[in-house]
């Protein structure tokens, strides 16, 4: 059988270990697009820290572990894909067939429409090469913008702040990491940005970048133009799928798949950030591109593949973010779905935690200052029995989520 | 033949011996919050329950690290994190559901319970037996993994 996967981050390696895992004969190759060493996106603040060297954001250690697999790894992007016959052609023209197919080709920031962005100096936080550059100029004194402040602009914070920049944060909503937290949460992160000298712009807009007296120069609706060295784009990101757009596989932000990971093509299926699949206990299908959700689509996805039927149960949305030092974390429904919610706030030590009930089900957390036994929550979430009497003692302080956990355990 | 932590929560007294041990033998301090065990007290019930990692076989935590910082220790069968390698991102500590492996912020990587290399602290320390240290095939041994079956996602349990 010849397994080809596009795409070697977390999703794609998983799930080329796992084929080669269940299938010892199996052909497998993987497309990467970003050399030859498969790499964590989520290591990467840790690189611009310089905590670690481009090999500790390896996702595996051992230069040969692939090779010692019997995983090829062939470098390239990939141009289109052919159902029939079924191919998948590559820039450089090269041709795979395939029998099965994975589409694990993950996501890419997108761009803001903001004039201006494509000027030397202005850079995503997204692949090695986009840090390589941010290093470079983030240099003792220098002054950095960040626009965005979502998960990518707050997990490099501390790498900027430890480099000594001056640093700006641009920022359209109202609140910082609008879609992991809530107004409490997210201004209790803005409090704390603040007190470590960073200036942050909340319901501000960039609206141009410009070039002024040798350096940038972001233009902002409301107040003055922001100096800047560097400017570091961070606004989201969208499922990478250019490439299928000939091919009639349905999609819908990312490539629709059902609960064993198959596109509408049946020898096609797709896992991780450019996937949309089940989220967890509902009927919707989402995007989510968290690395638990890659590496659970990947095994789970070539388990499929090779005729291990595995039926998903969807995706539970979870971030886990250390902002400067202030570690959050978000969980499931955190916004709530209309059913009772308790919460705990203790502003002066930014400590913060809120649960979110549908009946007696947890269905939701949000959590700041807080690390302790913090995976409960997802054990509590993703229980399937009621809370019974924790459900009142819960109520009554949100903080016995690990005593509720293991008291329902027993 | 592996060895398993086996807990059995009617013989604790609650007296925090194996956290001091694990503290120690982990950290170098007397430390409660350094424990990788945690004595669960249950005072409604006057009841307490010694809580670490099960060393589950398709572990959450290992799986969900995006560099590869946690490994099978194939002497042990404990999922060992390595500190030199673990980038500190904290993925592991809210994918795995059972919460047993935590963010140490003083030392930027996270901890979990190694089985300190094959004679745990915590069984040596306990003065009712309350943990012991059992071949791994024990029946009834498995009910801390049994609850991995009902808090499963589904598949990874059964896969």
């Amino acid at each position: 059988m010849k397994y080809v996967i596009i795409g070697a981050g977390p999703a794609g390696v998983v799930a080329a270990e796992t084929l080669r895992k269940n299938d010892l004969s199996a052909d497998i190759t993987m497309i990467s697009g970003e050399g030859p060493y498969p790499h964590s996106r989520m290591a990467i603040p840790y690189f611009l820290t310089g905590r670690i060297e481009e090999s500790g954001t390896w996702l595996r250690k051992n230069e040969d572990h692939f090779e010692n697999l019997g995983i090829t790894i062939v470098d390239g992007c990939v141009s289109h894909v052919d159902t029939a016959p079924r191919k998948v052609t590559l820039d450089e023209g090269q041709v795979l067939e395939y029998d099965k197919l994975l589409i694990a080709s993950g996501a890419s920031p997108l761009r803001p429409p903001v004039p201006g962005l494509d000027r030397p100096g202005v850079y995503h936080c997204w692949t090695l090469e986009d840090s390589r550059n941010i290093v470079q100029r983030a240099a003792p004194g220098s002054d950095v913008v960040l626009m965005g402040a979502g998960f990518i602009g707050c997990i490099i914070l501390e790498a900027m702040l430890e480099r000594g920049v001056n640093l700006t944060v641009i920022e359209a909503e109202d609140r910082m990491v609008p879609r992991m937290m809530n107004q409490t949460a997210g201004d209790m992160i803005k409090k704390w940005c603040l007190k470590k000298g960073v200036t942050v712009l909340t319901s501000t807009r960039a609206t141009s970048v410009d070039e002024a007296g040798g350096k940038l120069s972001v233009s902002v609706d409301k107040g003055d133009a922001v100096a800047a060295d560097l400017v570091v784009v961070a606004t989201g990101v969208k499922s990478n799928t250019g490439f299928l757009e000939d091919t009639g596989i349905k999609m819908e932000e990312g490539i629709l798949i059902d609960d064993n990971f198959c596109s509408s093509d049946s020898n096609i299926y797709a896992a991780g950030d450019c996937a949309k699949g089940r989220e967890y206990g509902s009927d919707s299908w989402v995007m989510h591109a968290i690395q638990p959700t890659a590496t659970e689509h990947g095994r789970q996805a070539a388990l499929n593949m090779i005729g291990v039927p595995v039926t998903y149960q969807g995706s539970l949305s979870m971030n886990v973010l250390d902002t400067a030092g202030l570690i959050s974390a978000s969980f499931g429904k955190w916004d709530g779905v209309g059913g009772d919610h308790a919460e705990s706030i203790d502003q002066d030590n930014f400590r913060y935690l809120r649960l979110e009930f549908d009946d007696d089900h947890l269905v939701g957390a949000l959590s700041l200052g807080r690390t302790d036994r913090i995976g409960c929550i997802r054990g509590l979430i993703q229980r399937a029995k009621p809370l019974g009497v924790w459900k009142a003692r819960l109520m009554a302080n949100p903080n016995l989520v690990a005593e509720a956990f293991v008291g329902l355990s027993q | 033949m592996q060895k398993s932590l086996n807990i059995n929560p009617d013989k604790c007294t609650g007296c925090a011996q194996c956290e001091l041990a694990c503290s120690y033998e982990s950290e170098g301090v007397f430390n409660l919050s350094k424990s990788r065990i945690k004595v669960f007290k249950f005072h409604d019930e006057g009841r307490f329950v010694p809580y670490t990692c099960t060393q589950c076989s398709e572990a959450w935590c290992q799986q969900a690290c995006p560099v590869d910082a946690i490994t099978l220790d194939l002497a042990t069968g404990a999922k060992i994190v390595n500190d030199a390698t673990c980038v500190g991102c904290k993925v592991c500590t809210i994918a795995c559901p059972f919460g047993t492996i935590n963010y140490i912020a003083d030392k930027g990587v996270v901890a979990k319970c190694d089985l300190c290399g094959g004679d745990p602290e915590c069984v040596k320390v306990c003065p009712t037996n309350a943990i012991t240290f059992v071949d791994a095939n024990w029946t009834g041994l498995d009910k801390m993994r049994n609850w991995a079956m009902k808090t499963d996602s589904g598949s990874q349990a059964s896969a």
